[in-house]
């Protein structure tokens, strides 16, 4: 790193976020030392001595990245092409991948344990503990940086602009992924409120709210700043992902700490009230986690692999606007038959059943952007893994208003049923949009060509046929078990004890976890092979962005 | 000015594009949880219910730090097969002290909202001990651990003190003897047993682990499981009056 002969006019000195931050990091540090120090239970001391840990840690880089740098901060544009901020974007593509093993290795071994109990091994590694591990891993750790990722990327390139912030961004994905990690390890030592998608306790959930925020004014920060007149459709999403992810997330986890040295609150909600915000928020994750941010994905992805404009502008409007209105309505088909007022699980039907609509008029602008270049599907292996996604999309969103219609529901609540569209979504179509994004992004990122397009293929066969094997045995499971729980005999006696049930199960645990293991050595797969695109992988001819600034 | 040209004030103005979600997203949430603080018809007139004792609460911790609602439910629906198979349905007003909700999700066990005096004490030490010694097709993992594992008396009435702050109507009596009661529920010739019983109505007292010594984390569980679903008197209940 050679540096000061570049402007030996400027003195050096720290930016205001420089000095700032390492000030903020260094009180944080003492404040968790004292913390891990006073702490009344062990998670906790354990989890402050962590942040106290990851707070050196950041004032050490902050002040090493100072010392590194030129005098003058990256320019915004470099020969009137922007000058991209790239960094972040990595960490968290690379990451993602890393998160996306670990969650679906921890979901094998969850799935292992329902079909051979000898496999549990308590207290930390029961499956209690590990199911939350599971669900956060992938959805959370694995989408939340595939989706922070993307959006930085999107962001900048569609706003031709560089991001907002130079710190900032990375303060996002680091700050991220350190509430991961406290929420992950909190599972295995038995910190959780017990929320299903928001199980993290109060500290997490305000270092969470701090670095959302934080996100948020860089993603604006951002948009604002933009060079083109019109902000992308793919943004659009985006902000609504951000944005109502903020909301849900404020207005689910209110909750009073026993002690503010301890893990335990207890949540502001109660009874009915807490089981429908809790609704309301888990099916918005769904919604606007898993759906509206990678739709966005969609958006940007699929007309850029297929190099073909998106199908319908107005489309991609009324889409958009249909969609977060009417997502937010459909929690209660979460609560059917349940103690909840029948008139708001007879809204949440409604407009769950509406909702299908909507998601079939975007599954359409995504699939009918291929327009004209449908052959490449068979060469490109990586478009259609795009392309196979909306169409897992289109499939689960028809099998979600079904299911919420409430004599449907009344079989498939409780059982495997609900398990099985859920993977449908979350391998089908979350999965393989963020495979495809990945595939899409490693190589323009490092600018490289992507290793090999034929493990590509080997990928998507084997996952795909991982997620067949999942998605029809908990069809067959949980239909199943729900037929056996309302049998009656012809003398009118319930026919089936529930651990018949439970025993009927055991064929379909096995082949859903033989499923969950193909997917897992697909993801495999596709680790190595974006590990030799960043580590082997010739250097593509033509650049598609501009070069990062000489230091 | 056509319809698609007057959207561009959202594509062109990044603050109006996020007030305008914020707009759009905030009404079906509003409609469907804002009345259900003020409708009276939301949670049902009903005598008994009362707040946990501390030593059923410290065994709803244990519950909920284990994760057993991700596999049994607390929510009985009102369909024909689970009123026979688990009893009558489950009010809004049985969980209206609890923070959080345990209704669950996922029946990979059975319900458990009325589990309460279903099973002796004895076999749900067996059964959390080592659930295929005593349902060979079980798939739950074994809870030994709990058996081992002391409730901590001191901080007890901190918890009591928190809920009292979210809306658990704890009385200060209740929280004054918190440390008490809780030792008292699990050993049957404690002096406290009386008091116990009158600040907490229908309250059983007994020593659940069957060992000597404080209450264990396997007392206050099968503690909070023996008074699952007990509290309501069905016999008494109206049930036109509560007709939703």
């Amino acid at each position: 790193m050679s540096q000061p002969l570049i402007q030996p006019s400027r003195a050096k000195s720290m930016t205001i976020g420089e000095s700032g931050l390492a000030l903020v990091f260094t009180v944080t540090a003492f404040l968790c030392v004292i913390a891990s120090a006073k702490a009344v239970d062990r998670p906790f001391a354990f989890h402050a001595a962590l942040a106290a840990a990851a707070s050196v840690a950041s004032v050490f880089v902050i002040l090493n990245r100072y010392f590194d740098r030129p005098a003058t901060l990256p320019p915004q544009e470099i020969n009137g092409r922007p000058n991209y901020n790239l960094g972040p974007i990595k960490f968290g593509a690379a990451i993602a991948m890393f998160w996306g093993i670990a969650g679906f290795l921890v979901g094998l071994i969850i799935a292992a344990q329902l079909a051979w109990p000898e496999l549990n091994f308590e207290p930390w590694l029961s499956f209690g503990r590990l199911r939350p591990l599971h669900t956060s891993a992938v959805i959370f750790a694995f989408g939340g940086n595939v989706l922070i990722a993307t959006s930085f990327y999107v962001v900048q390139k569609t706003c031709r602009v560089r991001l907002a912030g130079e710190l900032a961004p990375w303060f996002v994905v680091l700050g991220y992924n350190f509430f991961i990690l406290v929420a992950g390890s909190g599972y295995l030592l038995g910190v959780t409120q017990s929320k299903e998608y928001a199980e993290p306790e109060w500290y997490a959930d305000l270092w969470l709210t701090i670095v959302w925020v934080v996100y948020l004014l860089v993603f604006l920060g951002t948009v604002i700043r933009r060079k083109e007149p019109h902000i992308f459709v793919a943004n659009w999403f985006y902000l609504a992902f951000i944005v109502t992810i903020a909301v849900l997330h404020l207005v689910n986890n209110p909750a009073l700490p026993v002690s503010v040295f301890g893990s335990k609150s207890y949540i502001a909600w109660g009874g009915v009230q807490d089981a429908m915000f809790q609704w309301w928020y888990g099916h918005n994750a769904v919604g606007f986690f898993l759906t509206a941010g990678f739709l966005a994905i969609m958006y940007y992805f699929i007309p850029k692999r297929a190099e073909r404009p998106i199908y319908s502008y107005r489309l991609s409007i009324i889409h958009f606007w249909s969609l977060i209105f009417l997502y937010i309505w459909a929690g209660p088909h979460h609560l059917h038959y349940t103690a909840l007022p029948d008139w708001t699980q007879t809204l949440g039907m409604t407009f769950s059943v509406m909702l299908w609509m909507p998601s079939w008029g975007g599954m359409i602008n995504g699939l009918m952007t291929l327009s004209g270049a449908w052959d490449k599907l068979r060469t490109d292996p990586v478009l259609r893994m795009l392309v196979v996604s909306v169409a897992f999309y289109g499939m689960s969103t028809f099998e979600g208003p079904m299911m919420s219609i409430k004599v449907v529901n009344s079989l498939s609540h409780y059982t495997d049923w609900t398990i099985g569209h859920v993977h449908s979504g979350a391998l089908g179509w979350v999965g393989f949009v963020s495979f495809g994004a990945l595939y899409c992004l490693v190589p323009w990122l490092w600018d490289r060509r992507l290793y090999s397009l034929k493990l590509v293929n080997w990928h998507f066969w084997v996952s795909t046929l991982g997620i067949v094997l999942y998605i029809s045995a908990m069809w067959v499971s949980g239909i199943l078990q729900g037929l056996m729980w309302r049998a009656y005999t012809s003398l009118g006696f319930l026919e089936y004890s529930f651990i018949e049930t439970v025993e009927a199960m055991h064929p379909f645990y096995v082949i859903r976890a033989a499923g969950g293991a193909l997917f897992l050595i697909g993801s495999l797969i596709m680790a190595y092979n974006l590990w030799m695109t960043v580590r082997a992988g010739e250097v593509e001819v033509s650049s598609p962005v501009a070069l990062q600034p000489a230091q | 000015m056509s319809f698609w040209t007057r959207h561009h004030v959202f594509e062109k103005n990044s603050i109006i594009l996020v007030v305008g979600i914020l707009l759009v997203i905030a009404i079906g949430g509003l409609v469907e949880i804002l009345p259900l603080f003020y409708l009276k018809s939301t949670i049902e007139v009903v005598d008994g219910v009362r707040p946990y004792t501390p030593l059923e609460l410290a065994g709803r911790n244990v519950y909920v730090r284990e994760g057993c609602y991700l596999c049994h439910s607390q929510m009985i629906r009102p369909l024909r097969d689970e009123v026979e198979r688990y009893g009558h349905f489950s009010l809004a007003a049985e969980s209206m002290y609890d923070h959080p909700f345990q209704w669950g999700s996922k029946r990979t066990g059975p319900d458990l909202a009325r589990v309460g005096g279903k099973y002796s004490d004895d076999w749900h030490v067996t059964h959390l001990t080592n659930p295929r010694a005593i349902v060979p097709q079980s798939v739950m993992p074994a809870y030994a651990f709990l058996a081992s594992t002391e409730v901590d008396p001191e901080t007890i009435a901190d918890h009591l003190k928190t809920l009292r702050a979210v809306g658990v109507p704890y009385t200060d009596d209740q929280v004054a003897n918190a440390a008490a009661d809780l030792s008292a529920q699990a050993s049957p010739d404690d002096s406290g047993t009386d008091a116990l019983a009158k600040r907490y109505p229908k309250a059983v007292v007994r020593n659940f682990d069957g060992k000597a010594g404080l209450p264990t984390e396997m007392d206050a569980l099968i503690a909070y499981l023996q008074m699952l679903g007990t509290l309501v008197d069905f016999k008494l209940y109206n049930e036109k009056a509560n007709l939703r």
